[in-house]
């Protein structure tokens, strides 16, 4: 059975909307393969605008990947802003792919990336729209498996209820392998229906299907334990980890869009992983080990990205870019490579103690210089040694001074606030490091014309992290911390007017804590904020606090537990954690000692540079750090 | 001190390169940023040596006329290109054909001549497509409009609402009939088409502008969006009142 592009039907509702090249599709190197060939049809959807959507690496990576299999077909999907969605209801028009302009339900997978929480109403507009039932209870044969995965993903207990599956780590291998579990299934004639297909899926071990594991509780709210409710379904989940990045070069064809997104550049992961080790961030915990892409693969895949593209400006990304092995090597090459033709290089992400004067020269080769933003994190030396930033004043001051006096007049200083054991004075601390940065860059240049910006943001416990265990602050306590932090720059008549200062209240931390570390529960409350108009959340103009508070209230109402007990209880070691079934290869032990050497001020090295310290993660998942240096170097390129 | 920028100054300009191209289908949709993005990009894909601004923050050297607001189709829009090597018209044509998306569509490129591009820009030849609409009420409110020596309408602007008069800038304003056609289907039933030519003002007169002013003269109201599209743009001719082609001058006395 064919199916029909809804364009048509689409096209009359956009002259009344705002962008409305964002729902055309079109973009440069965008694949439309002929639906009947496929077998196996996946709609990958970024749940939020398609500005914030289409730049997203995982969906690129795997749009791509999925695309080359002969077999099978993948389009995109973005949340559609409120103008829009009120017309498709209108008019009756479903939600739709960019690429074919297909109805997302005639899929075979909703496969459905999650950066962030603030995601989960735009998955149920979305299934809405699409006439898929919000819950997985409810679907039938006709209906796409919907299946979660991004760094959310590691624990989707909260949107349990929604989806029929979920996938942790990296989705390379394991999208190829769903594919081909759902090829053999369809060629079978779909044996058992979609039961059939998820205990196929979940047996494996690779795929998490939430309704095939039933959770007890005790009555004090507290979990007792997650169980698999039927045979062949294995008790723990375990990620995935792709080895040997060089052996996976994508993006190769990056998308190009028409419309204006938030990162317009080519940008090429330049490795997986980070195990510095920083106790509040869950992307350096779930992703280890480090895994470098080699110099000659990142300078092959820069050269043909800029090819294919035409971006001026090429991303280095990865968790901390600067501790690539062979960064200096890259950076000068490429710099070297594309001298004199207007294409900038930049890396997202720079520690404080990985930057120095060569990669500033590099990164400011053809007059161009991004941006420069570092993460202290914390604003006092106790406060760093809590998280492990293990970084010193002396090294963020040598840093800025090495930035100001390469020509930058401006650097970006991002920390955060109510981390756990935090103190006012520790908050204060960062007003301090703030003017020590300026007068070091007056000291440097000789000139007053050297700016900071100090932005801060509320501090959200992640599961599968050391501080999973910490209560996470209340947003009074984080609001007067930051009102205070704001009238200690302010009030300075020597440094103030030279220090910018962007914050976030603590309100939105707490409804992402709640999503975080919630647990099946929390899915009612996330249902009863999109049934009440909750959009958007991730966008200040949309997102209501109290519609969450309200929502929680009454959707909480017969339970022990309430939003507090989600966000600001400390939980004891031995309590089962809603994501304890899933597993990220951290050993719970090492953690929970993690977290007491956090209250200790106690400091791990980079298992990188120093022995193991026996996280757990490479003898359980089978995997090695691999990095460099291979010695190799980038050769100049013949033409530009 | 004032600073300045490191480095080599950028190569001079040798050439100017006049690109008609056309903006068709879906990419109507795109803004004009969206297309200066895309033909940023496009340069860059195709390897045309485009001349960079001197400065800090240099610029491709990349120019635009006039363009069509978002979701009218064009045959006709301009820009132009300065180069730092001269380049075969012929070539940048197809390169630069190429490396646009489907639906930015280039159709000719000149090496420009004296004199700039945009002032030859006097008119526009706009068609509207107007789905559903009643021949018999479009005809009597085309002609009210016509013998009405001033229509004043309203347009929110960014500076706020202003009201000026759509009916001097129209030249010409004609009724066609012809078959409807839209995305994805067959044309079947009648629709009713008009044609106009309106010069370049300021404020410009824009087709939705006549539309408003047909339903002010007239109370004419099709009942669905208008599909409309540029076919031409030029130095209007003042016998005819029609555009010519704004390349001509470019070509005369060249090669070709």
């Amino acid at each position: 059975m064919s199916v029909e592009s809804l364009f048509p039907r689409l096209e009359p509702l956009l002259p009344k909307v705002q962008k409305p090249i964002q729902y055309v599709g079109g973009e440069l190197n965008s694949t439309v393969k002929d639906w009947d060939e496929a077998t196996v049809r996946w709609a990958l959807m970024y749940p939020d605008a398609y500005e914030v959507g289409l730049p997203n690496q995982g969906v690129q990576i795997l749009y791509e990947i999925l695309n080359e299999l002969p077999e099978t077909l993948a389009e995109r999907t973005y949340a559609v802003w409120p103008d829009l969605e009120a017309l498709m209801r209108s008019e009756g028009v479903p939600q739709f792919t960019v690429d074919g302009h297909r109805p997302v339900r005639a899929f075979d997978v909703l496969g459905v990336s999650f950066a962030t929480e603030l995601g989960y109403t735009n998955l149920l507009t979305a299934l809405d729209l699409a006439g898929i039932p919000l819950e997985a209870v409810d679907r039938t044969d006709e209906d796409p498996i919907v299946l979660a995965g991004g760094h959310a993903a590691f624990n989707p207990e909260p949107i349990a209820a929604f989806l029929d599956a979920a996938v942790l780590g990296d989705g390379e291998q394991i999208a190829i392998a769903i594919s081909e579990v759902l090829r053999e299934w369809k060629s079978e004639g779909g044996p058992g229906g979609r039961d059939e297909l998820l205990l196929r899926l979940a047996s494996t071990g690779g795929v998490y299907v939430p309704k095939f594991y039933d959770v007890e509780y005790h009555p004090d709210g507290r979990i007792m334990r997650v169980v698999p409710n039927r045979d062949g379904v294995p008790s723990r989940v375990f990620k995935h980890t792709v080895m040997d990045l060089d052996e996976w070069p994508y993006p190769k064809k990056p998308l190009v869009p028409l419309a204006e997104t938030v990162h317009e550049r080519f940008s090429v992961e330049i490795f997986r992983g980070c195990t510095r080790g920083c106790r509040f961030c869950q992307a350096g915990m779930i992703t280890r080990p480090v895994r470098e892409r080699s110099i000659t693969t990142v300078g092959d895949m820069v050269e043909a990205g800029i090819k294919e593209s035409g971006f001026n400006e090429v991303g280095l990304l990865s968790l901390s870019s600067a501790d690539h092995s062979e960064i200096a090597d890259i950076t000068k090459g490429l710099a070297d490579r594309y001298d004199g033709s207007q294409i900038g290089l930049s890396l997202p992400s720079t520690r404080v103690d990985a930057f120095n004067i060569d990669l500033a020269n590099e990164l400011s080769r053809n007059g161009r210089r991004s941006g420069l933003t570092f993460a202290p994190e914390g604003g006092s030396e106790r406060m760093r040694k809590v998280i492990n930033k293990m970084v010193t004043e002396e090294d963020l001051i040598r840093t800025v001074t090495t930035a100001y006096s390469n020509g930058w007049r401006q650097v970006k200083l991002y920390f955060m606030c109510g981390l756990p054991t935090e103190e006012d004075v520790d908050v204060l601390g960062i007003a301090d490091l703030a003017k020590k940065v300026i007068r070091a860059g007056r000291e440097a240049t000789g000139s007053r014309d050297v700016r900071c910006t100090v932005s801060i943001g509320g501090f959200v416990p992640k599961p599968h992290t050391p501080f999973q265990w910490a209560a996470q602050c209340d947003h009074e306590t984080v609001d007067r911390r930051l009102r205070a932090l704001r009238e200690a720059l302010r009030s300075d008549k020597e440094y103030g007017r030279a220090i910018g200062y962007r914050y976030h209240d603590g309100k939105p931390s707490i409804v992402e804590g709640l999503l975080s570390r919630g647990d099946r529960r929390v899915g009612k409350v996330i249902r009863a904020v999109w049934e009440d108009g909750g959009r958007f959340d991730g966008w200040s103009e949309h997102f209501s606090f109290e519609r969450w508070m309200a929502a929680a209230e009454r959707a909480l109402a017969g339970e022990p537990v309430n939003v507090d007990w989600y966000t600001i209880r400390e939980r004891d070691e031995h309590e089962v954690l809603p994501w304890d079934h899933l597993d990220a290869g951290l050993d719970r032990e090492w953690l929970w000692q993690d977290w007491q050497d956090a209250l200790g001020d106690v400091e791990v090295e980079d298992c990188r540079w120093t022995p193991c310290y026996d996280c757990g993660v490479c003898p359980t998942m089978g995997t090695e750090i691999q990095v460099g240096p291979t010695g190799r170097k980038l050769l100049p390129l013949t033409v530009i | 001190m004032k600073p300045v920028p490191e480095g080599p100054a950028p190569e001079p300009t040798v050439q100017r390169l006049r690109v008609r191209y056309a903006k068709r289908g879906r990419l109507r949709f795109t803004s004009h940023r969206d297309i200066s993005r895309a033909v940023e990009r496009a340069v860059r894909r195709a390897g045309i040596p485009v001349a960079y601004s001197a400065g800090f923050n240099p610029h491709p050297k990349i120019s635009y006329a006039g363009a069509a607001p978002t979701g009218v189709a064009s045959e006709a829009e301009y820009l132009e290109i300065g180069v730092h090597r001269a380049c075969d018209p012929r070539r940048v044509r197809d390169d630069l054909d190429a490396s646009l998306p489907p639906g930015l569509d280039v159709l000719d490129v000149v090496e420009a001549r004296d004199g700039g591009l945009a002032d030859r820009l006097e008119g526009s030849v706009w068609e509207l497509r107007l789905p559903g609409a009643d021949p018999g009420e479009a005809e009597r409110a085309v002609k009210e409009f016509l013998s009405a020596g001033h229509v004043e309408v309203e347009r929110l602007t960014k500076k706020g609402m202003r009201r000026f008069d759509a009916r001097q800038a129209v030249r010409t304003l004609t009724l066609v009939e012809g078959p409807e056609k839209t995305a994805g289907q067959e044309p079947v039933q009648p629709c009713v088409i008009l044609r106009m030519v309106v010069r370049h003002e300021t404020p410009a007169v824009r087709p939705d502008d006549v539309l408003m002013g047909l339903r002010l003269v007239a109370g004419f109201a099709p009942p669905s969006p208008a599909a409309v599209t540029r076919l031409a743009q030029g130095p209007l001719d003042a016998v005819t009142g029609e555009p010519a082609d704004p390349f001509d001058l470019d070509r005369a006395g060249g090669e070709r």
